[in-house]
């Protein structure tokens, strides 16, 4: 066998273990958290873990209830703002714009989604939750104002996946459309959102992930009280501001407790991302 | 009753790009806005001092300090097993259930919140294993939480390689291994790179991962082993105990800044990577 | 080393050769010889087995997820097929250029200088030497000479295919295997290439696979006639062309099919 062929084999099976390594370690974050987290689950039991509405944890009571109300009131307020608009911004690049707006538009976009989650929260501190407080009343720190930060968060993500499916519709469709009459808007409405429809939707799946997701800048606007909230100007704390806030000192059950609230999250994106993952790859089998 | 369509497009176009502009604007608003309270702060005494009396006065260096260390050392750590893990994967295996499960591991894992992964290093790098909130569990989690990313986007760079190439390779009597080294990775490396710059700018911001790891010590990091504070880490500080806005506000130009180079790097790489393949 | 073979002598023998992709055949109990210094060229319609036996020939089917062939092909007496052949050395004995010419993405003379780099050459002015003498036998040495550093996709498509051309030379191959060279070039730089391998011929056994029969006519000695996998015919070109034996032959000569 010829000298460079032996080389090969060699490199080949260090490659193996560098991949190996690799996945291992992604295999041991998910079975090590899982291992951390689920004695406590069934120890209590996964209903009063649940459903229970009690969070007091120098008292044993583990009941996540509210914090899972609260992190789906966020994220579907973060739903409700950013799909609108992340839409409106994904047809208006693809269809609406010349090359050279886009080539403006899409790379500020990009830059939002580089910055740091602290700065967008410092930024709902400072100027939205004084402003929802002035005209709207309540503390400021509320479903409201995180639901509004998360929006502006995940609109790069809706966009640019948004942007993507819209431009892989082969121009055949456009083409076709237009040539029957259509106007671009009767077009994007009948022909392309429908032909995309499983990237947007891919899309939006994602931002959700990404809205529960979000932990420093909702801690930072939403309040963090540990109760149902009962208006959009109510303070809310979510799965994950509930990990991040008490952490620092929980020992113990408190700490196996806040384990097994990852687990739930973690289990939660995946469903997330399953889905997500799905619908773009059906679109793409289709299509052939 | 019709509406004529062009009028309907007429309503529809206005709309949306009344959407548009307002979320544009809501985007430059904030980063302006960050700019010109923080630019104030920004002089050389703010990024050559330590912070002084919890960040009350002083500037930031040991906070730039510390993003740095734990930045490079994450991704030193995290390329090669990324890079390799992907050169694997689409170069000596042929597509089947185990390449698919990692893959789709690897793109769950990418959507894990960075909070979870804070929680993980805690449990195992800062309190099993021992090492304490230090630079090295911090840059550990981080590694670990770039790690889905650099593999996905290495692995898209070496895909789109066109086939060709590597058939030409092996027709003038190239192995396995001179195929990938000279002609896939050179032709994949601003992919590869895009990724790994992406992933930078990601660790920059991260915050939760970090602070429940690497710690918040705020003197300049001596070893592997010492507390470091990041810049994120010190602006959610400032910021959240209300210690210093003015350098809460520079802290946080200087990390927009950071990701606006970031982002430029990224931009200029992703044009040079389009223009080879059209 | 080339061993000098008078003309005529056999230099490939294929032997009820058959060759499989999983389940399906693709080649059928092939049996031909292949003479030294001669252009074969294999004429047929599409899916008819001509590239499949030419990346027979050169291995890189093996490349190919169940790839799998039985019979033998042998070239200067052994088959190529044996477990302890050195696949790396038979793919640069038999030179390769492909339909599309595929340049890579760097110089003109990185492109040429690629093989025998992968083979270990590294003295600056020997490969300089190769890839003068390439470019000159493939006939694109004057239309370069200046621009050696430019961009190998800069080339127009003639000079591309040319370019190919010369970077299998550089290997000092025995045998030289197009498959369907000038399918998308002008008739111009077709017929540079034609040029090109009848002067080639000289040093080097040439088979040339192609769907212009009127090509085969034109350059090869003999020419062979795949059909579905299998041979056909094969015999003199004047021969095949006049009188074929097979009815198949004459039907798809005149174009009744494929």
């Amino acid at each position: 066998m010829n000298r460079l062929e032996r080389k090969d084999r060699l490199v080949r099976l260090a490659l193996l273990m560098i991949a190996f390594s690799a996945v291992s370690i992604l295999a041991v974050i998910t079975v090590f958290m899982f291992e951390q987290g689920t004695p406590i689950m069934f120890k209590y039991g996964l209903k009063s873990f649940l459903a229970g509405t009690d969070w007091y944890p120098s008292e044993k009571s583990f009941g996540l209830w509210p914090m899972i109300v609260g992190s789906i009131y966020v994220t579907t307020g973060a739903m409700v703002i950013g799909v609108p608009f992340g839409l409106a911004c994904a047809i208006v690049l693809t269809e609406f714009s010349s090359k050279r707006v886009r080539g403006v538009i899409k790379p500020v976009i990009e830059l939002l989604a580089g910055i740091p989650s602290v700065v967008y929260g410092f930024m709902g501190v400072v100027i939205l939750v004084p402003f929802i407080r002035q005209t709207l009343g309540g503390p400021g720190l509320s479903v409201l104002a995180a639901s509004i930060i998360l929006g502006i968060m995940i609109l790069p993500t809706i966009i640019s996946i948004s942007v993507d499916s819209i431009q892989a519709i082969p121009p055949a469709y456009r083409e076709g459309s237009l040539a029957l009459g259509a106007t671009k808007w009767q077009t994007v409405r009948m022909v392309l959102l429908p032909a995309a429809r499983s990237g947007i939707i891919a899309s939006i799946i994602l931002g959700m992930g990404r809205a529960i997701g979000e932990t420093m800048a909702v801690i930072m606007i939403a309040g963090n009280a540990i109760s149902v909230p009962r208006s959009l100007l109510a303070p809310v704390r979510t799965l994950t501001s509930n990990i991040a806030l008490e952490m620092g000192y929980a020992a113990g059950e408190h700490r196996q407790a806040l384990f097994a609230t990852g687990v739930i999250l973690f289990i939660i994106i995946m469903v997330l991302n399953t889905v997500a993952n799905m619908t773009s790859s059906r679109r793409r089998r289709t299509k052939g | 009753m019709r509406v004529d369509p062009r009028l309907s497009q007429r309503i529809a176009k206005t709309l949306l790009w009344a959407m548009t502009i307002l979320t544009v604007a809501v985007l430059v608003f904030i980063i302006f806005f960050v700019l010109r309270k923080g630019l104030p702060a920004l002089d050389l005494d703010f990024l050559t001092r330590n912070p002084v009396d919890m960040g009350k006065g002083g500037g930031i260096f040991s906070t730039i300090i510390g993003t740095i260390v734990l930045t490079a050392l994450a991704i030193l750590i995290a390329t090669p097993l990324g890079v390799g893990t992907a050169i694997y994967l689409t170069e000596y295996t042929w597509e089947n259930t185990v390449t698919r499960v990692i893959r789709f591991g690897a793109e769950c894992l990418a959507g894990i919140p960075s909070i979870i992964f804070g929680l993980f290093g805690f449990i195992l790098f800062v309190t099993k294993l021992g090492f304490g909130w230090s630079i090295l569990s911090g840059a550990l989690t981080l590694a670990f939480m770039i790690l889905p990313t650099i593999i996905r986007t290495s692995e898209e760079a070496i895909k789109s390689v066109p086939a060709a190439y590597r058939q030409v390779s092996f027709s003038l009597g190239g192995t396995k291994w001179q195929t990938v080294t000279r002609v896939v990775l050179p032709s994949a490396v601003p992919g590869i790179v895009t990724g790994i710059i992406l992933s930078v700018g990601r660790s920059i911001g991260e915050t939760a991962a970090v602070i429940f790891t690497a710690g918040s010590a705020l003197r300049i990091p001596t070893s592997l082993f010492s507390s470091s504070r990041t810049m994120s880490v010190h602006f959610y500080i400032l910021a959240r105990e209300g210690i210093s806005m003015s350098r809460a506000y520079g802290t946080a130009a200087v990390l927009v800044i950071a990701i606006l180079l970031v982002n430029i790097a990224t931009y200029y790489l992703m044009n040079r990577f389009i223009r080879r393949y059209s | 080393m080339r061993r000098e073979e008078p003309v005529g002598s056999v230099a490939i023998r294929v032997s009820r050769f058959s060759h499989y992709f999983g389940a399906e055949q693709t080649l059928a109990e092939l049996d031909l010889d292949i003479n030294r210094n001669e252009i074969l060229g294999i004429i047929g319609p599409a899916r008819s087995g001509k590239s499949t036996f030419l990346c027979a020939l050169n291995r890189l089917n093996d490349l190919v997820r169940g790839s799998r062939v039985e019979g033998r092909i042998e070239i200067d007496g052994r088959n190529i097929y044996d477990a302890d052949v050195d696949v790396i050395e038979l793919r640069r004995k038999l030179g390769t250029v492909f339909a599309t010419p595929i340049p890579l993405p760097r110089s003109i003379l990185e492109n040429v200088a690629f093989g025998p780099r992968m083979a270990g050459v590294r003295d600056r002015v020997r490969l300089d030497e190769v890839v003068r003498d390439s470019l000159e036998k493939a006939g694109l040495w004057e239309e370069v000479k200046d621009r050696l550093d430019t961009s190998g996709l800069k080339l127009s498509g003639g000079q591309q295919q040319r370019l190919c051309l010369a970077r299998i030379l550089a290997l000092k191959p025995e045998f030289i295997l197009l498959d369907e060279p000038t399918s998308g070039l002008d008739p111009i730089s077709t017929m540079k290439i034609e040029d090109s391998l009848r002067k080639l011929k000289k040093d080097y056994t040439i088979i040339l696979v192609t769907n212009n029969t009127k090509q085969a006519a034109r350059v090869a000695d003999r020419t062979a006639f795949f059909l579905n996998g299998g041979l056909i015919e094969i015999g003199p070109t004047a021969g095949i062309f006049t009188a074929p034996a097979d009815k198949r032959t004459d039907d798809y000569l005149r174009g009744r099919f494929g």
